[in-house]
Protein backbone atom coordinates (compact mmCIF):
# COMPACT_ATOMS: atom_id res chain seq x y z
CA UNK A 1 0.00 0.00 0.00
CA UNK A 2 2.05 3.32 -1.02
CA UNK A 3 -1.11 5.49 -0.88
CA UNK A 4 -0.73 5.36 3.06
CA UNK A 5 1.04 8.90 2.96
CA UNK A 6 -2.30 10.85 2.63
CA UNK A 7 -4.47 9.16 5.42
CA UNK A 8 -4.91 11.16 8.15
CA UNK A 9 -4.03 10.55 11.92
CA UNK A 10 -6.50 7.28 12.73
CA UNK A 11 -8.20 9.24 15.92
CA UNK A 12 -11.21 10.20 13.56
CA UNK A 13 -12.74 7.01 12.09
CA UNK A 14 -15.56 8.63 10.25
CA UNK A 15 -15.49 12.09 9.62
CA UNK A 16 -18.23 13.85 7.63
CA UNK A 17 -18.60 17.61 6.71
CA UNK A 18 -21.77 19.28 5.21
CA UNK A 19 -22.66 15.93 3.84
CA UNK A 20 -25.84 15.91 2.22
CA UNK A 21 -27.56 13.39 -0.22
CA UNK A 22 -30.52 14.00 -2.39
CA UNK A 23 -32.24 11.18 -3.97
CA UNK A 24 -34.11 12.04 -7.53
CA UNK A 25 -37.37 10.41 -7.70
CA UNK A 26 -40.21 10.48 -10.05
CA UNK A 27 -41.68 13.01 -7.53
CA UNK A 28 -38.82 14.85 -7.38
CA UNK A 29 -35.72 15.52 -5.16
CA UNK A 30 -36.23 14.31 -1.82
CA UNK A 31 -33.38 15.08 0.62
CA UNK A 32 -32.31 12.36 2.62
CA UNK A 33 -29.26 14.30 4.13
CA UNK A 34 -28.91 18.34 4.49
CA UNK A 35 -25.40 19.26 5.85
CA UNK A 36 -24.29 16.54 8.47
CA UNK A 37 -20.94 17.70 10.54
CA UNK A 38 -19.76 14.51 12.76
CA UNK A 39 -17.26 13.02 14.04
CA UNK A 40 -16.37 9.33 15.18
CA UNK A 41 -13.39 8.71 17.29
CA UNK A 42 -11.94 5.46 17.63
CA UNK A 43 -13.46 3.30 20.09
CA UNK A 44 -17.13 5.23 20.31
CA UNK A 45 -20.00 3.78 20.47
CA UNK A 46 -22.38 6.07 18.43
CA UNK A 47 -25.94 5.53 18.10
CA UNK A 48 -28.57 7.32 15.10
CA UNK A 49 -31.67 7.52 16.81
CA UNK A 50 -34.64 9.47 14.95
CA UNK A 51 -38.36 8.29 13.12
CA UNK A 52 -38.01 6.78 10.00
CA UNK A 53 -37.19 9.43 7.17
CA UNK A 54 -34.83 10.82 8.83
CA UNK A 55 -31.72 9.80 7.17
CA UNK A 56 -29.64 7.58 10.11
CA UNK A 57 -29.80 4.53 7.41
CA UNK A 58 -28.45 6.64 4.62
CA UNK A 59 -25.96 7.79 6.78
CA UNK A 60 -24.67 4.29 7.33
CA UNK A 61 -24.70 3.09 4.19
CA UNK A 62 -23.11 6.50 2.56
CA UNK A 63 -20.38 5.48 5.53
CA UNK A 64 -20.24 2.04 3.84
CA UNK A 65 -20.29 3.45 0.23
CA UNK A 66 -23.50 1.68 -0.51
CA UNK A 67 -24.88 5.35 -1.25
CA UNK A 68 -22.53 8.14 -2.64
CA UNK A 69 -23.51 11.54 -0.94
CA UNK A 70 -24.48 14.60 -3.36
CA UNK A 71 -22.58 17.15 -1.33
CA UNK A 72 -20.24 17.40 1.23
CA UNK A 73 -17.17 15.21 2.10
CA UNK A 74 -16.51 12.10 4.46
CA UNK A 75 -13.63 9.96 5.15
CA UNK A 76 -13.52 6.66 6.59
CA UNK A 77 -10.29 5.77 8.09
CA UNK A 78 -9.13 9.25 6.66
CA UNK A 79 -10.01 7.43 2.89
CA UNK A 80 -12.71 7.50 0.78
CA UNK A 81 -16.25 5.19 1.45
CA UNK A 82 -15.15 3.30 -1.42
CA UNK A 83 -11.26 3.38 -0.91
CA UNK A 84 -12.29 1.95 2.94
CA UNK A 85 -14.99 -0.47 1.48
CA UNK A 86 -12.06 -2.01 -0.47
CA UNK A 87 -9.56 -2.30 2.28
CA UNK A 88 -12.48 -4.20 3.89
CA UNK A 89 -12.26 -0.95 6.44
CA UNK A 90 -16.00 -1.96 8.09
CA UNK A 91 -17.65 -4.89 8.43
CA UNK A 92 -22.01 -4.00 8.07
CA UNK A 93 -24.62 -5.91 9.78
CA UNK A 94 -28.13 -5.31 8.34
CA UNK A 95 -31.82 -5.20 10.16
CA UNK A 96 -32.48 -8.71 8.67
CA UNK A 97 -29.33 -11.52 9.44
CA UNK A 98 -29.40 -11.85 5.43
CA UNK A 99 -27.66 -15.39 5.63
CA UNK A 100 -27.72 -17.61 2.52
CA UNK A 101 -29.75 -20.19 3.34
CA UNK A 102 -27.83 -22.88 1.90
CA UNK A 103 -25.03 -21.81 4.20
CA UNK A 104 -24.41 -23.41 7.54
CA UNK A 105 -23.77 -20.95 10.42
CA UNK A 106 -20.00 -21.26 10.09
CA UNK A 107 -20.03 -21.71 6.28
CA UNK A 108 -21.97 -18.22 6.16
CA UNK A 109 -18.94 -16.90 8.52
CA UNK A 110 -16.72 -17.86 6.47
CA UNK A 111 -18.41 -16.26 3.30
CA UNK A 112 -16.16 -13.00 3.71
CA UNK A 113 -13.07 -14.92 4.90
CA UNK A 114 -13.55 -17.20 1.45
CA UNK A 115 -14.18 -14.01 -0.36
CA UNK A 116 -10.98 -12.29 0.81
CA UNK A 117 -8.54 -15.33 0.33
CA UNK A 118 -8.27 -16.53 3.73
CA UNK A 119 -6.96 -20.24 3.69
CA UNK A 120 -9.29 -23.04 5.16
CA UNK A 121 -6.93 -23.54 7.93
CA UNK A 122 -7.34 -19.56 8.97
CA UNK A 123 -11.05 -19.47 8.41
CA UNK A 124 -11.44 -22.34 10.55
CA UNK A 125 -10.13 -20.66 13.49
CA UNK A 126 -11.73 -17.33 12.38
CA UNK A 127 -14.80 -19.47 12.24
CA UNK A 128 -14.27 -20.85 15.60
CA UNK A 129 -13.50 -18.15 17.57
CA UNK A 130 -16.48 -15.09 16.48
CA UNK A 131 -18.68 -18.24 16.91
CA UNK A 132 -17.76 -17.79 20.28
CA UNK A 133 -17.72 -13.94 20.59
CA UNK A 134 -21.38 -14.47 20.09
CA UNK A 135 -21.92 -17.70 21.98
CA UNK A 136 -23.09 -19.30 18.73
CA UNK A 137 -20.42 -22.13 19.60
CA UNK A 138 -21.46 -25.42 18.95
CA UNK A 139 -24.20 -24.27 16.12
CA UNK A 140 -21.65 -23.90 13.45
CA UNK A 141 -23.46 -27.15 11.47
CA UNK A 142 -26.97 -25.90 11.63
CA UNK A 143 -28.43 -24.05 9.08
CA UNK A 144 -30.04 -20.39 9.69
CA UNK A 145 -33.77 -22.04 9.69
CA UNK A 146 -33.06 -24.19 12.37
CA UNK A 147 -32.06 -21.10 14.45
CA UNK A 148 -34.35 -18.12 15.79
CA UNK A 149 -34.44 -14.75 15.26
CA UNK A 150 -31.86 -13.69 17.41
CA UNK A 151 -29.49 -16.22 17.04
CA UNK A 152 -29.71 -15.76 13.32
CA UNK A 153 -28.94 -11.78 13.77
CA UNK A 154 -26.27 -12.89 16.14
CA UNK A 155 -24.47 -15.18 13.67
CA UNK A 156 -24.56 -12.06 11.14
CA UNK A 157 -22.50 -9.82 13.86
CA UNK A 158 -20.10 -12.91 13.97
CA UNK A 159 -19.94 -12.96 10.30
CA UNK A 160 -19.58 -8.98 10.26
CA UNK A 161 -16.34 -9.94 12.77
CA UNK A 162 -15.29 -12.22 10.95
CA UNK A 163 -12.38 -10.78 9.08
CA UNK A 164 -11.34 -7.81 11.70
CA UNK A 165 -12.66 -4.72 10.89
CA UNK A 166 -12.31 -2.02 13.29
CA UNK A 167 -15.35 -0.31 12.35
CA UNK A 168 -18.85 -1.62 12.66
CA UNK A 169 -21.50 -0.64 10.93
CA UNK A 170 -25.35 -1.58 12.54
CA UNK A 171 -28.44 -1.30 11.04
CA UNK A 172 -31.15 -1.57 13.25
CA UNK A 173 -30.06 -5.27 14.17
CA UNK A 174 -31.96 -6.14 16.87
CA UNK A 175 -35.09 -4.18 15.84
CA UNK A 176 -37.50 -7.06 14.76
CA UNK A 177 -36.88 -9.40 17.95
CA UNK A 178 -39.36 -9.24 20.88
CA UNK A 179 -37.63 -6.64 23.62
CA UNK A 180 -36.84 -9.89 25.64
CA UNK A 181 -34.01 -10.81 23.02
CA UNK A 182 -33.10 -7.52 22.48
CA UNK A 183 -32.39 -7.14 25.84
CA UNK A 184 -30.19 -9.76 25.96
CA UNK A 185 -28.65 -8.82 23.01
CA UNK A 186 -27.54 -5.46 23.42
CA UNK A 187 -26.28 -6.65 26.71
CA UNK A 188 -23.76 -9.30 25.28
CA UNK A 189 -23.07 -6.62 22.19
CA UNK A 190 -21.90 -4.03 25.26
CA UNK A 191 -19.20 -6.60 26.21
CA UNK A 192 -18.11 -7.62 23.05
CA UNK A 193 -17.28 -4.17 22.40
CA UNK A 194 -15.44 -3.59 25.15
CA UNK A 195 -13.49 -6.95 24.56
CA UNK A 196 -12.85 -6.24 20.73
CA UNK A 197 -12.41 -2.32 21.41
CA UNK A 198 -14.32 -1.59 17.92
CA UNK A 199 -15.63 1.51 16.85
CA UNK A 200 -19.60 0.95 16.34
CA UNK A 201 -22.52 2.82 14.42
CA UNK A 202 -25.76 1.83 15.83
CA UNK A 203 -28.90 2.50 14.22
CA UNK A 204 -31.67 2.47 16.26
CA UNK A 205 -35.32 3.67 16.87
CA UNK A 206 -35.35 2.92 20.37
CA UNK A 207 -34.22 5.50 22.77
CA UNK A 208 -33.82 2.76 26.03
CA UNK A 209 -31.60 1.38 23.40
CA UNK A 210 -29.62 4.39 22.33
CA UNK A 211 -28.88 5.40 25.59
CA UNK A 212 -28.01 2.18 27.34
CA UNK A 213 -25.49 1.33 24.16
CA UNK A 214 -23.68 4.38 23.22
CA UNK A 215 -21.03 6.66 24.54
CA UNK A 216 -22.14 9.24 21.93
CA UNK A 217 -26.28 9.44 20.69
CA UNK A 218 -27.06 11.36 17.61
CA UNK A 219 -30.70 12.39 17.04
CA UNK A 220 -31.47 12.87 14.22
CA UNK A 221 -35.03 14.63 12.35
CA UNK A 222 -36.74 13.90 9.05
CA UNK A 223 -37.81 16.46 6.12
CA UNK A 224 -35.29 17.55 5.66
CA UNK A 225 -32.62 14.48 7.42
CA UNK A 226 -30.50 16.64 9.54
CA UNK A 227 -28.65 16.46 12.77
CA UNK A 228 -30.82 18.04 15.61
CA UNK A 229 -28.11 17.53 18.71
CA UNK A 230 -25.38 15.14 19.91
CA UNK A 231 -25.12 13.88 23.11
CA UNK A 232 -22.55 12.54 25.07
CA UNK A 233 -23.26 9.58 27.44
CA UNK A 234 -22.46 9.94 30.88
CA UNK A 235 -22.72 6.65 31.70
CA UNK A 236 -19.73 4.51 32.91
CA UNK A 237 -18.68 2.03 30.77
CA UNK A 238 -19.52 -0.98 32.47
CA UNK A 239 -23.62 -0.88 32.60
CA UNK A 240 -25.42 -3.77 33.88
CA UNK A 241 -28.75 -4.17 32.39
CA UNK A 242 -29.75 -2.54 36.10
CA UNK A 243 -28.21 0.68 35.25
CA UNK A 244 -31.58 1.69 33.20
CA UNK A 245 -33.42 2.45 35.75
CA UNK A 246 -30.84 4.89 37.34
CA UNK A 247 -31.89 8.76 37.70
CA UNK A 248 -29.02 9.11 34.70
CA UNK A 249 -30.05 6.82 32.83
CA UNK A 250 -33.28 8.54 32.51
CA UNK A 251 -32.01 12.01 32.05
CA UNK A 252 -30.21 10.75 29.34
CA UNK A 253 -33.33 9.24 28.06
CA UNK A 254 -35.09 12.58 28.98
CA UNK A 255 -32.57 14.58 26.87
CA UNK A 256 -32.96 12.04 23.67
CA UNK A 257 -36.70 12.77 24.05
CA UNK A 258 -36.57 16.08 23.89
CA UNK A 259 -34.17 16.49 21.37
CA UNK A 260 -36.63 13.96 18.72
CA UNK A 261 -39.55 16.65 19.96
CA UNK A 262 -37.78 19.56 19.19
CA UNK A 263 -37.03 18.37 15.71
CA UNK A 264 -40.73 17.98 15.06
CA UNK A 265 -40.38 14.06 14.67
CA UNK A 266 -42.96 13.62 17.05
CA UNK A 267 -45.75 15.75 15.52
CA UNK A 268 -45.94 14.80 11.53
CA UNK A 269 -45.31 10.95 12.42
CA UNK A 270 -48.58 9.02 11.38
CA UNK B 1 -49.70 -45.31 9.11
CA UNK B 2 -47.35 -44.02 6.85
CA UNK B 3 -48.74 -46.60 4.49
CA UNK B 4 -52.78 -45.58 5.66
CA UNK B 5 -51.74 -41.88 4.18
CA UNK B 6 -49.86 -43.38 0.81
CA UNK B 7 -53.12 -45.09 0.61
CA UNK B 8 -55.30 -42.72 1.22
CA UNK B 9 -53.55 -39.63 -0.24
CA UNK B 10 -52.21 -41.02 -3.23
CA UNK B 11 -53.25 -44.52 -4.53
CA UNK B 12 -57.05 -43.72 -3.87
CA UNK B 13 -57.56 -40.78 -5.74
CA UNK B 14 -55.04 -41.32 -8.43
CA UNK B 15 -55.98 -45.00 -8.85
CA UNK B 16 -59.57 -43.89 -9.01
CA UNK B 17 -58.57 -41.16 -11.86
CA UNK B 18 -56.78 -43.59 -13.76
CA UNK B 19 -59.82 -46.38 -13.58
CA UNK B 20 -62.67 -43.92 -14.71
CA UNK B 21 -60.43 -43.29 -17.77
CA UNK B 22 -59.54 -46.82 -18.46
CA UNK B 23 -63.29 -47.78 -17.79
CA UNK B 24 -64.23 -44.64 -20.49
CA UNK B 25 -61.39 -45.81 -22.52
CA UNK B 26 -63.08 -49.06 -23.36
CA UNK B 27 -66.75 -47.77 -23.72
CA UNK B 28 -65.26 -45.23 -26.58
CA UNK B 29 -63.15 -48.06 -27.70
CA UNK B 30 -66.36 -49.56 -28.49
CA UNK B 31 -68.31 -46.96 -29.80
CA UNK B 32 -65.65 -45.86 -32.16
CA UNK B 33 -65.18 -49.59 -33.57
CA UNK B 34 -68.60 -50.84 -34.00
CA UNK B 35 -69.46 -49.84 -37.14
CA UNK B 36 -67.10 -51.40 -39.02
CA UNK B 37 -68.00 -54.29 -37.38
CA UNK B 38 -71.58 -53.53 -38.64
CA UNK B 39 -70.79 -52.70 -42.02
CA UNK B 40 -68.44 -56.04 -42.39
CA UNK B 41 -71.68 -57.98 -41.16
CA UNK B 42 -73.67 -56.01 -43.84
CA UNK B 43 -71.40 -56.61 -46.89
CA UNK B 44 -71.64 -60.27 -46.14
CA UNK B 45 -75.28 -59.92 -45.77
CA UNK B 46 -75.26 -60.92 -41.78
CA UNK B 47 -77.29 -58.88 -38.90
CA UNK B 48 -75.04 -58.43 -35.95
CA UNK B 49 -76.17 -58.09 -32.23
CA UNK B 50 -74.52 -55.74 -29.29
CA UNK B 51 -73.80 -58.77 -27.75
CA UNK B 52 -71.37 -60.15 -31.07
CA UNK B 53 -70.15 -56.55 -31.73
CA UNK B 54 -69.04 -56.06 -28.17
CA UNK B 55 -66.09 -58.31 -28.20
CA UNK B 56 -65.11 -57.55 -31.51
CA UNK B 57 -64.37 -54.26 -30.89
CA UNK B 58 -61.71 -55.07 -28.66
CA UNK B 59 -59.75 -57.44 -31.05
CA UNK B 60 -59.53 -56.06 -34.24
CA UNK B 61 -56.27 -55.71 -36.50
CA UNK B 62 -56.44 -51.77 -37.29
CA UNK B 63 -59.18 -50.27 -34.54
CA UNK B 64 -59.42 -46.68 -34.95
CA UNK B 65 -59.78 -46.64 -31.39
CA UNK B 66 -57.49 -49.90 -30.12
CA UNK B 67 -58.70 -50.89 -26.68
CA UNK B 68 -56.21 -50.35 -23.61
CA UNK B 69 -55.38 -54.73 -23.44
CA UNK B 70 -54.59 -54.42 -27.37
CA UNK B 71 -52.00 -51.40 -26.46
CA UNK B 72 -50.54 -53.03 -23.69
CA UNK B 73 -50.24 -56.26 -25.16
CA UNK B 74 -48.31 -54.70 -28.04
CA UNK B 75 -46.06 -52.65 -25.50
CA UNK B 76 -45.55 -56.26 -23.78
CA UNK B 77 -44.70 -57.82 -27.04
CA UNK B 78 -42.24 -55.15 -28.49
CA UNK B 79 -40.19 -54.51 -25.04
CA UNK B 80 -40.44 -57.89 -23.46
CA UNK B 81 -40.51 -60.05 -26.58
CA UNK B 82 -38.07 -59.06 -28.47
CA UNK B 83 -34.58 -58.52 -28.56
CA UNK B 84 -33.34 -54.60 -27.86
CA UNK B 85 -30.94 -54.67 -31.02
CA UNK B 86 -34.21 -55.68 -33.12
CA UNK B 87 -35.94 -53.25 -34.94
CA UNK B 88 -38.89 -54.57 -33.89
CA UNK B 89 -38.12 -53.50 -30.34
CA UNK B 90 -39.89 -50.32 -28.81
CA UNK B 91 -36.85 -50.27 -26.61
CA UNK B 92 -34.48 -49.78 -29.37
CA UNK B 93 -36.62 -47.18 -31.06
CA UNK B 94 -37.34 -45.44 -27.54
CA UNK B 95 -33.16 -45.45 -27.06
CA UNK B 96 -32.65 -44.22 -30.10
CA UNK B 97 -35.25 -40.87 -29.31
CA UNK B 98 -33.79 -41.05 -25.59
CA UNK B 99 -30.10 -40.49 -27.06
CA UNK B 100 -31.24 -37.46 -29.38
CA UNK B 101 -33.28 -36.23 -26.24
CA UNK B 102 -30.51 -36.34 -23.69
CA UNK B 103 -27.96 -34.82 -25.84
CA UNK B 104 -30.40 -32.05 -27.01
CA UNK B 105 -31.33 -31.19 -23.23
CA UNK B 106 -27.94 -31.12 -22.38
CA UNK B 107 -26.90 -28.63 -25.03
CA UNK B 108 -30.74 -26.72 -24.43
CA UNK B 109 -29.61 -26.24 -20.40
CA UNK B 110 -25.94 -25.36 -21.47
CA UNK B 111 -26.73 -23.16 -23.64
CA UNK B 112 -29.84 -21.41 -21.80
CA UNK B 113 -27.67 -21.28 -18.54
CA UNK B 114 -25.05 -18.92 -20.79
CA UNK B 115 -27.62 -17.15 -22.63
CA UNK B 116 -28.82 -16.27 -19.18
CA UNK B 117 -25.35 -15.61 -17.41
CA UNK B 118 -25.23 -12.83 -20.32
CA UNK B 119 -28.27 -11.39 -20.27
CA UNK B 120 -27.87 -10.89 -16.24
CA UNK B 121 -24.56 -9.43 -16.36
CA UNK B 122 -24.20 -7.25 -19.36
CA UNK B 123 -27.17 -4.67 -20.31
CA UNK B 124 -26.50 -4.44 -24.33
CA UNK B 125 -27.63 -7.97 -24.02
CA UNK B 126 -30.15 -7.54 -21.75
CA UNK B 127 -32.01 -5.40 -23.87
CA UNK B 128 -31.21 -7.30 -27.51
CA UNK B 129 -31.36 -10.92 -26.54
CA UNK B 130 -34.65 -11.54 -24.57
CA UNK B 131 -36.99 -10.28 -27.74
CA UNK B 132 -35.05 -12.80 -29.96
CA UNK B 133 -34.88 -15.48 -27.62
CA UNK B 134 -38.68 -14.75 -27.33
CA UNK B 135 -39.11 -14.47 -30.93
CA UNK B 136 -37.66 -18.04 -31.86
CA UNK B 137 -40.16 -19.54 -29.66
CA UNK B 138 -43.29 -18.37 -31.70
CA UNK B 139 -42.03 -19.99 -34.77
CA UNK B 140 -43.75 -23.17 -34.74
CA UNK B 141 -41.30 -26.29 -34.48
CA UNK B 142 -43.31 -28.44 -36.85
CA UNK B 143 -42.78 -25.59 -39.62
CA UNK B 144 -38.78 -25.28 -38.46
CA UNK B 145 -37.53 -28.76 -37.97
CA UNK B 146 -37.80 -29.35 -41.82
CA UNK B 147 -35.79 -27.05 -42.76
CA UNK B 148 -33.20 -27.73 -40.01
CA UNK B 149 -32.63 -31.22 -40.92
CA UNK B 150 -32.45 -30.46 -44.89
CA UNK B 151 -30.45 -27.86 -44.49
CA UNK B 152 -27.58 -30.07 -41.85
CA UNK B 153 -27.85 -32.68 -44.34
CA UNK B 154 -27.00 -30.25 -47.44
CA UNK B 155 -23.59 -29.58 -44.86
CA UNK B 156 -23.18 -33.03 -44.17
CA UNK B 157 -24.38 -33.26 -40.62
CA UNK B 158 -26.97 -36.22 -40.34
CA UNK B 159 -28.27 -38.40 -37.46
CA UNK B 160 -28.04 -37.92 -33.98
CA UNK B 161 -27.13 -34.16 -34.21
CA UNK B 162 -29.91 -32.58 -36.16
CA UNK B 163 -32.62 -34.14 -34.22
CA UNK B 164 -30.94 -33.07 -30.81
CA UNK B 165 -30.65 -29.52 -32.40
CA UNK B 166 -34.42 -29.13 -32.48
CA UNK B 167 -34.71 -30.47 -29.34
CA UNK B 168 -32.08 -27.88 -27.98
CA UNK B 169 -34.16 -24.93 -29.86
CA UNK B 170 -37.18 -26.19 -27.81
CA UNK B 171 -35.57 -26.79 -24.40
CA UNK B 172 -33.08 -23.69 -24.34
CA UNK B 173 -36.16 -21.38 -23.87
CA UNK B 174 -37.44 -22.55 -20.34
CA UNK B 175 -33.83 -22.57 -19.41
CA UNK B 176 -32.88 -19.04 -20.08
CA UNK B 177 -36.13 -17.55 -18.86
CA UNK B 178 -36.18 -19.54 -15.56
CA UNK B 179 -31.89 -18.91 -15.30
CA UNK B 180 -32.52 -15.07 -15.88
CA UNK B 181 -35.05 -15.04 -13.11
CA UNK B 182 -33.31 -17.14 -11.21
CA UNK B 183 -30.43 -15.77 -11.23
CA UNK B 184 -31.76 -12.04 -10.43
CA UNK B 185 -33.49 -13.64 -7.65
CA UNK B 186 -31.26 -12.53 -4.61
CA UNK B 187 -33.02 -9.49 -2.33
CA UNK B 188 -31.00 -6.58 -2.36
CA UNK B 189 -30.05 -6.51 1.17
CA UNK B 190 -27.81 -10.02 -0.12
CA UNK B 191 -26.35 -8.16 -2.91
CA UNK B 192 -25.33 -4.85 -0.46
CA UNK B 193 -23.43 -7.86 1.81
CA UNK B 194 -21.53 -8.67 -1.09
CA UNK B 195 -20.83 -5.14 -1.92
CA UNK B 196 -19.80 -4.07 1.44
CA UNK B 197 -16.92 -7.45 0.89
CA UNK B 198 -15.95 -5.92 -2.00
CA UNK B 199 -16.84 -8.97 -3.73
CA UNK B 200 -16.26 -9.46 -7.83
CA UNK B 201 -18.71 -9.96 -10.14
CA UNK B 202 -17.26 -13.70 -10.84
CA UNK B 203 -17.37 -14.47 -6.93
CA UNK B 204 -21.45 -12.75 -6.34
CA UNK B 205 -21.80 -15.58 -9.02
CA UNK B 206 -20.63 -18.18 -7.99
CA UNK B 207 -21.44 -17.67 -4.09
CA UNK B 208 -24.84 -15.90 -4.44
CA UNK B 209 -26.60 -15.86 -7.82
CA UNK B 210 -25.77 -19.39 -8.93
CA UNK B 211 -26.97 -21.00 -5.32
CA UNK B 212 -29.61 -18.63 -5.31
CA UNK B 213 -31.03 -19.49 -8.66
CA UNK B 214 -30.94 -23.22 -8.19
CA UNK B 215 -34.76 -23.80 -7.00
CA UNK B 216 -35.04 -21.77 -10.81
CA UNK B 217 -32.80 -24.22 -12.79
CA UNK B 218 -34.57 -27.47 -11.85
CA UNK B 219 -38.06 -25.74 -12.55
CA UNK B 220 -37.23 -24.89 -15.58
CA UNK B 221 -34.97 -28.44 -16.56
CA UNK B 222 -38.12 -30.45 -15.81
CA UNK B 223 -39.80 -28.17 -18.61
CA UNK B 224 -36.98 -28.46 -21.13
CA UNK B 225 -36.77 -32.08 -20.59
CA UNK B 226 -39.43 -32.79 -21.25
CA UNK B 227 -40.00 -30.75 -24.38
CA UNK B 228 -36.62 -32.07 -25.18
CA UNK B 229 -38.48 -35.36 -25.94
CA UNK B 230 -40.74 -33.40 -28.28
CA UNK B 231 -38.58 -32.35 -30.29
CA UNK B 232 -36.57 -35.59 -30.85
CA UNK B 233 -39.95 -37.09 -32.41
CA UNK B 234 -40.66 -33.85 -34.08
CA UNK B 235 -37.31 -34.29 -35.46
CA UNK B 236 -37.74 -37.86 -36.33
CA UNK B 237 -40.94 -37.17 -38.53
CA UNK B 238 -39.13 -35.70 -41.65
CA UNK B 239 -35.83 -37.68 -42.08
CA UNK B 240 -38.37 -40.54 -43.76
CA UNK B 241 -38.87 -42.42 -40.59
CA UNK B 242 -35.92 -44.49 -40.00
CA UNK B 243 -35.90 -45.26 -36.57
CA UNK B 244 -36.77 -43.85 -32.95
CA UNK B 245 -40.32 -43.49 -31.87
CA UNK B 246 -41.15 -40.55 -34.16
CA UNK B 247 -40.64 -43.15 -36.67
CA UNK B 248 -42.59 -45.36 -35.32
CA UNK B 249 -45.30 -42.94 -35.18
CA UNK B 250 -45.38 -41.94 -38.68
CA UNK B 251 -44.59 -45.50 -39.73
CA UNK B 252 -47.78 -46.80 -37.93
CA UNK B 253 -50.21 -43.86 -39.53
CA UNK B 254 -48.59 -44.63 -42.94
CA UNK B 255 -49.83 -48.44 -42.52
CA UNK B 256 -52.85 -48.04 -40.40
CA UNK B 257 -51.19 -49.54 -37.66
CA UNK B 258 -53.42 -47.81 -34.55
CA UNK B 259 -52.30 -50.09 -31.86
CA UNK B 260 -48.34 -49.19 -32.97
CA UNK B 261 -49.52 -45.70 -32.55
CA UNK B 262 -50.63 -46.12 -29.73
CA UNK B 263 -48.17 -48.45 -28.07
CA UNK B 264 -45.31 -45.77 -29.48
CA UNK B 265 -47.38 -42.56 -27.92
CA UNK B 266 -47.36 -44.44 -24.26
CA UNK B 267 -43.18 -45.43 -24.59
CA UNK B 268 -43.00 -41.72 -25.14
CA UNK B 269 -45.09 -40.61 -21.94
CA UNK B 270 -43.79 -42.99 -20.32
CA UNK B 271 -40.12 -42.21 -21.45
CA UNK B 272 -41.00 -38.60 -20.31
CA UNK B 273 -42.38 -39.32 -16.96
CA UNK B 274 -39.00 -40.77 -16.76
CA UNK B 275 -37.03 -38.18 -17.27
CA UNK B 276 -39.11 -35.94 -15.28
CA UNK B 277 -38.93 -37.96 -12.55
CA UNK B 278 -34.95 -38.12 -13.03
CA UNK B 279 -34.56 -34.11 -13.00
CA UNK B 280 -37.34 -34.11 -9.65
CA UNK B 281 -34.91 -36.69 -8.28
CA UNK B 282 -31.73 -34.71 -9.14
CA UNK B 283 -33.91 -31.55 -7.92
CA UNK B 284 -34.20 -33.08 -4.00
CA UNK B 285 -31.04 -34.67 -4.13
CA UNK B 286 -29.47 -30.65 -4.86
CA UNK B 287 -32.02 -29.24 -2.16
CA UNK B 288 -31.13 -31.77 0.00
CA UNK B 289 -27.43 -30.76 -0.41
CA UNK B 290 -28.14 -27.43 0.24
CA UNK B 291 -29.65 -27.75 3.65
CA UNK B 292 -33.56 -27.19 2.64
CA UNK B 293 -35.85 -28.46 5.35
CA UNK B 294 -36.57 -32.12 5.29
Amino acid sequence: MNAMSDIKPATAVVSAAGLGLTFETADGPVNALTGVDLTVGKGDFVSFIGPSGCGKTTFLRVIADLEKPTAGTITVNGMTPEEARKRRAYGYVFQAAALYPWRTIEKNIALPLEIMGHTKAEQKARVERTLDLVNLAGFGKKYPWQLSGGMQQRASIARALAFDADLLLMDEPFGALDEIVRDHLNEQLLKLWARTNKTICFVTHSIPEAVYLSTRIVVMSPRPGRVTDVIESTLPKERPLGIRETPEFLEIAHRVREGLRAGHSYEEHV
Amino acid sequence: MERETFLRDRLLPIGTVLLALVALWYVFAVILNAPFERDTAARAGETITFSEILPKTMAQERPVLPAPHQVFAELWDTTVNKAITSKRSLVYHAWITLSATLLGFAMGAVLGILLAIGIVHNRAMDRSLMPWVIASQTIPILAIAPMIIVVLNAVGISGLMPKALISTYLSFFPVVVGMVKGLRSPEQIQLDLMHTYNASPAQTFRKLRWPASMPYLFTSLKVAVAISLVGAIVGELPTGAVAGLGARLLAGSYYGQTVQIWAALFMAAGVAALLVAAVGVAHGLVLKRMGARA
